[in-house]
């Protein structure tokens, strides 16, 4: 912000006015380098596939056809996916944030006794592990293959998640608050409750936000712990369209050739890109700034 | 806070009664560790356990028998690693992805933070942050399906090099675009998101500093170079040892999702190769010692690139 004032009132000399524009120009490349790719599944999801076969689709859509969106939306596994993915990602992040910042808040006391220990056995985790095949071993014992816990479980606690809000709940929870409470008989966890969580509101909607995308993304935990279609998140649903070619036969039952088919298939691909990231492209805009706000808390720390 | 103070005055007395006051200090925080209690057995449970499972790699795991019953077997499961002609080749293809990754992938984020701190247009360069955080929220899967459809025989990336005269490349099915994808598809996803840290340390430079250096005839390049790089400088060591010490601990799922029987020979890295040994061939002992072997070389590396930056510039993890 200072920065920023003092550049208006400084004049800038003739060698700043240059770099000003190459910068421009290079920031605004690169605005379109990732703006591009997105845009274009946008156009692509629905435009005639023939035409983007032919590589006649460039920026505008052409002969825009909704056929993909009508195949995607009367598959059932996708819509089964949606909802299942809608669960986890709700009962997921209700036990991330819940465990994360009762854990965080206990660690942030410095009365607490014994927490230095406690927190490296946590930070430890981030260092080493026991790898894929003893965790996997640890959930099939507890017998949770196949079931939404697999999920939700073994990621309960993200380490880091509980350094942003101890950070947070050290620096901007006064020490006097505490006493003051404690004084007026207070119990920790009421003062947890009731002065804590009132106060900490962008810290919960960081930490809600973080653990939400990570379960709405993930898919490697529903490869290796689900058989079970009907359980499939839909980020599995999608690798199977995407990237294992499965564009249901449900789909496109009615069409005969091959070639028509294929390109049909792409025109599914691109569509179901849409679908499956329309939650986040809607929220995004709003709630950017809780993410950035959480990288930050994170990096003073780090 | 003023237990503390109260303990210490009590410094003179009897031994008994400072542990009675540490037993009073326990039991009146004892909500605290009832708050404490799910996120401990947690990483008890799912991390510290698997830690202690690890030793399977030890052993002949035979499910019926459990972790405890299994015969031991010592270093049989690592000889044979280290004998597989696989063994060099994971090496090769894991270090040589992390690496370019980390040779491509840490400066660039640094780059565009100074670039976009030099925008002075607020509107302008809030469009920029929002555009390019953006992909970081798109999931990994929906990413690899974007390079499927991307680099297809017709996709847009050979519709466009036909356009030029060019010959349409089989991307996905060639070992040697492998490296490139991957890396490229990190970069246009991560380096805007990675920027933010340094674009924070960099909105903490005080004024005054740019303010003396215009006083003595610096331009905008030159406070670059000498304002805000050293600015930002601390935060980078952090985040270099941070990167190298996670060197073997390339991601898993994105390399997953782009392999192609094709394009095996470059793509298969060890933390894929222990899903396949391990889940899809049920070699659970096998896989156990090759992901053992893994965590350890990245522990190794992470104390080394600590105590080298800490001799070299101060600054560590610990």
């Amino acid at each position: 912000m200072g920065l920023f004032a003092m550049n208006k009132t400084t004049r800038r000399s003739k060698e700043d006015k240059i770099f000003d524009s190459i910068n421009i120009f290079l920031v605004a490349i690169m605005v379109i380098l990732v703006v591009y790719p997105l845009y274009f599944i946008v156009i692509a999801s629905i435009s005639n596939p023939n035409l983007i076969y032919e590589g006649k689709v460039w920026l505008l859509p052409k002969d825009i056809t909704f056929e993909g969106y009508q195949r995607i939306f009367s598959d059932s596994k996708i819509w089964l996916g949606y909802k299942n993915s809608i669960i986890y990602t709700f009962v997921g992040t209700l036990v991330n944030v819940s465990c994360t910042l009762m854990a965080a808040y206990a660690l942030s006391r410095r009365d607490l006794y014994g927490r230095n220990l406690i927190m490296f056995l946590f930070l430890f985790t981030m260092f080493f592990s026991g790898g894929l095949i003893p965790t996997y071993l640890v959930v099939k014992n507890l017998g949770l293959l196949n079931t939404m816990w697999a999920l939700i479980l073994p990621k309960a606690v993200a380490v880091w998640n509980v350094i942003v809000a101890r950070t947070y709940f050290q620096t901007s929870i006064p020490n006097e608050l505490l006493e003051a409470a404690k004084m007026d008989g207070c119990s920790d966890a009421k003062f947890f409750w009731k002065i804590v969580l009132p106060l900490s509101k962008p810290i919960v909607a960081v930490m809600v936000l973080f653990y939400a995308v990570g379960h709405w993304n993930s898919y490697f935990d529903a490869l290796i712990y689900l058989n079970n279609e009907d359980l499939y998140p839909l980020q599995l649903i999608l690798r199977n369209i995407l990237i294992q070619n499965e564009a249901s036969t449900q789909m496109m039952s009615d069409i005969d050739s091959l070639a028509a088919k294929q390109r049909v298939s792409e025109l599914i691909k691109y569509g179901v890109i849409i679908v499956a990231s329309i939650p986040l492209l809607v929220l995004y805009p709003f709630v950017q700034k809780y993410f950035v706000k959480g990288v930050m808390i994170g990096g003073i720390k780090g | 806070m003023h237990t503390e103070v109260r303990m210490s005055t009590k410094i003179d007395q009897p031994a008994q009664n400072i542990k009675k006051a540490k037993f009073k200090k326990l039991l009146n925080n004892y909500q605290l560790y009832l708050f404490l209690l799910p996120a401990l057995i947690y990483f008890i449970v799912f991390h510290y356990f698997p830690m202690y499972g690890v030793i399977i790699a030890f052993k002949d795991f035979i499910a019926t028998k459990g972790i405890m019953g299994s015969p031991w077997v010592g270093f049989k499961h690592f000889e044979r690693f280290f004998d597989s002609f696989q063994f060099w080749r994971l090496i090769k293809n894991t270090l040589g992805l992390s690496v370019l990754q980390l040779v491509i992938g840490f400066p660039l984020p640094i780059i565009l933070a100074l670039m976009m701190n030099q925008i002075r247009h607020e509107k302008y360069k809030r469009f920029v942050q929002t555009v390019v955080y953006a992909p970081h929220f798109i999931s990994v899967v929906v990413l690899a399906g974007m390079i499927y459809v991307f680099f297809s025989n017709n996709g847009l990336i050979n519709n466009f090099i036909m356009m030029f005269g060019g010959e349409s490349i089989s991307f996905m099915a060639k070992p040697e675009w492998f490296k490139p994808l991957y890396i490229g598809s990190g970069v246009w996803q991560e380096t805007g998101w990675a920027a933010i840290i340094y674009l924070a340390a960099l909105a903490g430079v005080s004024p005054e500093l740019h303010e003396a250096a215009v006083m003595d005839g610096a331009n905008k390049w030159h406070r670059i170079l000498h304002v805000d790089i050293p600015a930002i400088m601390p935060t980078a060591v952090i985040l270099l040892i941070l990167s190298v010490g996670n060197i073997m601990n390339i991601g898993f799922e994105k390399a997953y999702l782009l392999q192609t029987p094709l394009n095996q020979p470059s793509a298969e890295i060890i933390p894929t190769y222990v899903y396949k040994m391990g889940l899809q061939q049920a070699q659970y002992s096998f896989a156990a010692a090759v992901g053992l072997f893994n965590a350890i070389i990245n522990l190794i590396l992470l104390v080394a690139v600590n105590k080298f930056a800490k001799k070299l510039s101060g600054q560590g993890l610990w």
